[in-house]
């Protein structure tokens, strides 16, 4: 395959890492108390995923990954945190109810994502196309599908994100009467 | 017929079946808005990797699923902004992002 002895188990164990640290940062995202934390769980899954996508062969989407979720998404959240308050409430102690809450959504998240999971460790799937691809997935190749095959969600995205930005600044500014 | 841990399909869709089910965990079990606005973001990722990984080993263009991926993110960009100054605003009027305490519609 290559002239480098030790490739493909140096590939496997980078790639095992960057699992690793994406449900790692799953895990911390939705199991901590502090919501600090949480934020830093999902920046830690965001960087597990920009390492996906580099060895799913598209280098331009894991630096998006890192550039929209980590620089712009989990800085707004803390942003966000700052404005508000930072804790979820502790636990009542004589929580049954809480306690039979989150047995429920233990319960619901894992036979989806078990079932989900075996489906497609199971799955039969399909063999990449013999034929030679269509593009070759690089970024000129995506940039001239968003110009001519995809204008126009490349447009409505566009506007979608105005509307936000203009969304944002009238909910959150508070009126001059509001309290 | 066995290729390497990452030349096989299942293992990127089961690594997205483990953040769907985090994140849906995650919606059902948090108790304040901003964890919830962080699972459903799980979610989000979880679909992007769906689409990479189908991308990558069935689809016949591979730059189709990276634009996919490309419109996720700007969506989900957009739904934290809004989401955030919907939190901010409550925040502002109730003093507390606490699920349990913004019961004024119910009856």
């Amino acid at each position: 395959m290559s002239a480098f002895p030790f490739l493909g188990p140096i590939a496997t164990s980078i790639f095992g890492v960057a699992v690793a640290i994406t449900v790692i940062g799953a895990v911390i995202a939705v199991f901590t108390r502090r919501i600090i934390r949480a934020v830093a769980g999902l920046a830690l899954c965001a960087l597990g995923l920009a390492g996906l996508y580099y060895f799913l062969h598209s280098p331009f989407l894991a630096l998006m990954e890192i550039l929209i979720y980590i620089g712009a998404v989990c800085v707004v959240i803390v942003f966000g945190i700052m404005l508000s308050e930072p804790d979820e409430p502790a636990l009542a102690p004589a929580g049954r109810r809480e306690l039979g809450w989150s047995a429920l959504a233990l319960a619901v998240s894992a036979a989806l994502g078990g079932g989900v999971a075996y489906v497609s460790l199971h799955g039969p799937w399909p063999a990449p196309a013999a034929a030679a691809p269509a593009g070759d997935g690089s970024v000129a190749a995506i940039g001239s599908a968003l110009l001519t095959t995809y204008s126009l969600p490349f447009e409505l995205i566009s506007l979608v994100l105005l509307v936000a930005i203009l969304g944002a600044l009238v909910i959150a500014r508070g009126g001059r009467g509001s309290a | 017929m066995n290729p390497v841990l990452f030349d096989r399909p299942g293992v990127y869709l089961a690594v997205a079946a483990f953040l769907l089910a985090a994140g849906i965990f995650g919606l059902i079990q948090r108790r304040s808005l901003i964890g919830m606005l962080i699972a459903g973001e799980l979610i989000f990722s979880a679909a992007s990797l769906n689409f990479m990984a189908l991308n990558r080993f069935v689809a016949p263009d591979p730059a189709v699923g990276q634009i996919a991926v490309l419109f996720i993110m700007g969506l989900a960009a957009a739904e934290v902004v809004i989401a955030l100054s919907i939190i901010i605003a409550v925040y502002r009027n109730y003093r507390s992002i606490r699920v349990k305490e913004l019961a004024e519609l119910k009856g």
